[in-house]
């Protein structure tokens, strides 16, 4: 075995594991799927949507902020993480107001691919219809809030050109919001503000102005519902 | 900013605090006493002069309860909420306040002078219905005595001037004035009995520092806040870590609605947890120690500021202590209103000066901890524990209590009982024999460890009150037989719904739906299936949650249904399945009184 690699079982298979990775990043370097929302790339992971929820040792963990340890075996795809995995993202859609047909990351989204992976069809929760704003002030970007799942992508990875944190997150709870510093206007560039969309696994940040410029049908997830690996297509 | 008067009173309290970032939320609540909100402008300001992102500081300050960017009134009165409270009549003090104010809570009076909001369990559960106005606590608050606070409120009396007797022992000292009483009923052998200053550091400094943490992993004291972990393995792990400076925080962020042993502690005993604090110090080698106050006992801040100064004077604490070349120190930072900051590493943040939101674990505190230095964070209770077993041995300590459970605990017992209040057990004893002691008469149910813990019914009343049975961080609430159990159940659901953090998904969302899932079983739209899917629901938030208040917060709900299914299962419908009508009347009753009208005869629902 390499210097470096442990061995960990993922679902009966045995894998190689770097040492000091998550368990997300372990099951992403053996093309074995585990979903994610709120992990993404090399951002250091929060935790937030507990989608990739697994079973260590008859013990429910977090994925994303565990990490292997040798002779791990983990529980992945077993019908219970399957319906508790579902259950989440149903909180997600009944927490928010998620109307597909009219969004423009349809298709593109990671929440609503999921959610056809896991053949959601009506959520079990029943819907809370929340009062959420748009916020639209900024030049190139506009806030969605309706569609946002608060897994704080933006905010651990859209930065200024400078360094500086432009968005963050206020209150608590269920008014949990996302926010962009409005007393620095310029420092939204277009850049920035594509970027911002192009982390945000919904429709909450979307650039203004050029929409829908990938017709419906030639969206990542159109045809293969959610086999993506941290957001992109295999 | 325009007003350069505003500018320079902030800038007088950042220069207070040397513009330290940790100190980011004592600045903010200095910020909101004085002018009672934190405007968008004092946000920037302070941004730009402590060199801090301004989201950064908008996150901190819009987190915490007593913060709020708009004017919270000149007397901002907090009434408690907590199901305590309830059964002790706040319903009726809310409305003459809202009577008397001529305003709703939520809102100020028209010319900002009074503001009245609801708050969390403010830990005077054996003195309800309690109320904050401006930090200073009102307890035993009647419907009559609201039109006299509001009265003197309007005519802009000073706070202190509207309290009624002092309260017994410490409290009425001039630095606490407060009219709270400590009610404590039953005395035992680790607190309320001999204490001599100093006798127990001079002990710990005898036996040297790793022998003390031998003695506490020996006495088998385990952390007092309701978590239970071993306090010795916990300081051997800090003390083994590497680093250059370690922390020893004291976790006075007593949240759980129904204790409030650790505000009697901080009245009467505050020397023996400094000194707690210090042994622990001087066993893990730490130089500093923080004691975080929860914004609700802010009125006891001057009390302890002064404890550590005397003990300062004479050498307990400081530079060089008791002539040794040991050296501690203790300050204290105060929380702004949030429960979650009772959860370790969301303490450790909010010292920090950040939002109260827990850390991801590994790395633990007790490597990464408060700056990221080894952190140990212990309840008051068990450095108050740790010092009596330097003093005494951890034998003597062992010697009480059940084979997991060493020593004694500290209950806070109120509800519906003749005696609530303040006991000092063995670990051990039955609910039974705790209900006989406090003068319970006809229990119908007791809340151990407040709603995070369990709800029991009659038939476990001889269980025993230990970590391997019923484990408590000290509540002990008693529910009695005249009592709407499922709107208690309702009321530590909605605790629970308003302190998440909102960081993770099953926490924020999973605590709104079980709320709204008991309301719809409550007002008798409930079927079978639907007990099932809120215990379901239960388990999913409870397995997914990210810290320890998701973990426990279906709690009420799950273990009412569980010891009490026959109350559940008579408000159901178990004629059908699901239920497809609805009454009309029913769900237009609300709409109509709005409007003054009667439900039509032709809308009349079908069932």
């Amino acid at each position: 075995m390499e210097q470096g690699y442990i061995k960990v079982t993922i679902d009966g298979r045995e894998v190689l594991a770097k040492e000091g990775q998550s368990i997300v990043q372990a099951a992403r370097d053996n093309e074995i799927f585990m979903p994610t929302l709120c992990d993404f790339k090399s951002l250091a992971p929060a935790g937030t949507c507990r989608i990739c929820t697994v079973k260590v040792g008859g013990k429910f963990m977090p994925g994303c902020t565990t990490h292997v340890s040798y002779g791990m075996v983990v529980e992945n795809e077993s019908p219970e993480l399957m319906d508790l995995r579902k259950g989440l993202i149903e909180m997600l859609f009944v927490e928010g107001n998620h109307q597909c047909p009219m969004c423009e990351k349809s298709g593109n989204c990671e929440l609503q691919s999921l959610a056809y992976r896991y053949k959601m069809l009506v959520p079990r929760f029943p819907f809370l219809f929340p009062h959420r704003k748009v916020e639209a002030q900024f030049p190139h970007l506009l806030i969605e809030h309706n569609r946002c799942i608060q897994c704080l992508r933006c905010v651990r990875g859209v930065k200024a050109k400078d360094g500086q944190d432009l968005f963050g997150f206020i209150k608590r709870g269920s008014d949990m919001r996302v926010t962009i510093d409005a007393t620095v206007p310029d420092a939204l560039t277009p850049e920035i503000a594509q970027k911002a969309m192009d982390i945000c696994p919904v429709g909450a940040l979307i650039h203004k102005r050029i929409g829908f410029q990938v017709p419906i049908g030639q969206r990542n997830f159109d045809h293969e519902p959610a086999a993506h690996l941290d957001g992109e297509k295999p | 900013m325009a007003d350069n008067a505003l500018q320079t009173a902030v800038k007088g309290i950042v220069e207070k605090y040397h513009g330290d970032r940790t100190e980011l939320l004592a600045i903010l609540l200095e910020v909101q006493e004085k002018w009672r909100r934190i405007s968008p402008e004092v946000i920037t300001f302070l941004s730009e002069e402590m060199d801090i992102p301004r989201v950064h500081i908008e996150s901190t300050a819009t987190f915490y309860h007593f913060l709020s960017r708009t004017h919270r009134g000149n007397y901002t009165v907090y009434l408690n909420t907590s199901a305590t409270a309830e059964m002790a009549g706040a319903a009726e003090v809310a409305k003459a306040l809202e009577k008397e104010v001529g305003v709703g809570f939520g809102k100020n009076s028209p010319d900002n002078r009074i503001g009245l909001r609801t708050t969390s369990c403010i830990g005077m559960c054996d003195q309800e219905p309690a109320l904050l106005i401006n930090g200073i606590v009102f307890t035993k608050v009647s419907p009559a005595r609201v039109k006299d606070l509001v009265e003197g409120m309007k005519a802009g009396v000073p706070v202190r001037e509207l309290l009624g007797e002092p309260g017994d022992s410490n409290n009425s000292l001039p630095q606490i004035q407060a009219e709270v009483q400590n009610h404590i009923r039953r005395k035992g052998p680790v607190f309320f009995t001999d204490y001599i200053p100093g006798a127990a550091l001079k002990k710990a400094m005898e036996h040297g520092s790793l022998e003390v943490i031998e003695m506490v992993k020996k006495a088998g004291l385990r952390g007092r806040g309701g978590a239970g972990f071993p306090t010795g393995q916990k300081w051997g792990f800090c003390r083994a870590a590497e680093a250059d400076a370690r922390y020893v925080i004291c976790n006075a962020d007593e949240g759980e609605p129904g204790t409030f042993k650790d505000r009697v502690l901080l009245t009467e005993l505050p020397e023996l947890i400094f000194e707690g604090m210090t042994i622990a110090g001087y066993a893990v080698e730490a130089k500093e120690g923080i004691l975080y106050l929860r914004a609700e006992y802010g009125y006891l801040r001057e009390h302890l500021e002064q404890t550590l100064a005397s003990m300062r004077s004479r050498q307990l604490l400081g530079r060089r202590i008791l002539g040794t070349r040991f050296s501690f120190d203790i300050r204290i930072k105060q929380g702004a209103g949030a429960y979650i900051c009772g959860e370790e590493s969301a303490l450790i943040e909010s010292a920090e000066g950040k939002r109260g939101q827990p850390r991801n674990r590994p790395p633990f505190p007790v490597t990464a901890g408060y700056l990221h230095k080894p952190t140990i964070v212990n309840n008051p209770e068990t450095f108050g524990c740790a010092l009596k077993i330097v003093l005494e041995g951890a034998d003597w300590f062992r010697s009480m209590g059940t084979a997991a459970s060493a020593g004694v605990k500290l209950l806070s017992i109120a509800g519906d009982c003749k005696r609530p209040g303040v006991y000092e057990v063995e670990w051990g004893k039955t609910v039974r024999e705790l209900l006989e002691m406090c003068g319970a008469e006809s229990p119908l149910a007791v809340q151990v460890g407040g709603p995070s813990g369990t709800c029991i019914s009659e038939k476990q009343f001889d269980r025993k009150i230990c970590y391997e049975d019923l484990s408590t961080g000290g509540a002990f609430t008693v529910f009695g037989k005249n009592r709407d159990l499922l709107s208690l159940v309702h009321n530590h659901m909605r605790f629970f719904q308003e302190e998440t953090c909102g960081f993770c998904v099953p926490c924020r969302a999973g605590n709104t739906l079980l709320v709204k899932a008991l309301e719809k079983v409550m007002i008798g739209n409930g079927t079978a299936r639907d007990l099932e899917d809120i215990r379901k629901l239960g388990v999913m938030v409870k397995v997914a949650s990210r810290c320890g208040l998701g973990q426990t917060s279906p709690n009420p709900i799950l273990t009412a249904m569980e010891n009490f299914p026959e109350l559940f299962q008579g408000v159901v419908r178990n004629d059908v399945d699901y239920l497809s009508q609805f009454d009309l009347n029913f769900a237009l009753a609300d709409s109509c009184l709005l409007v003054n009208r009667m439900p039509s005869s032709s809308t009349k629902g079908e069932e």
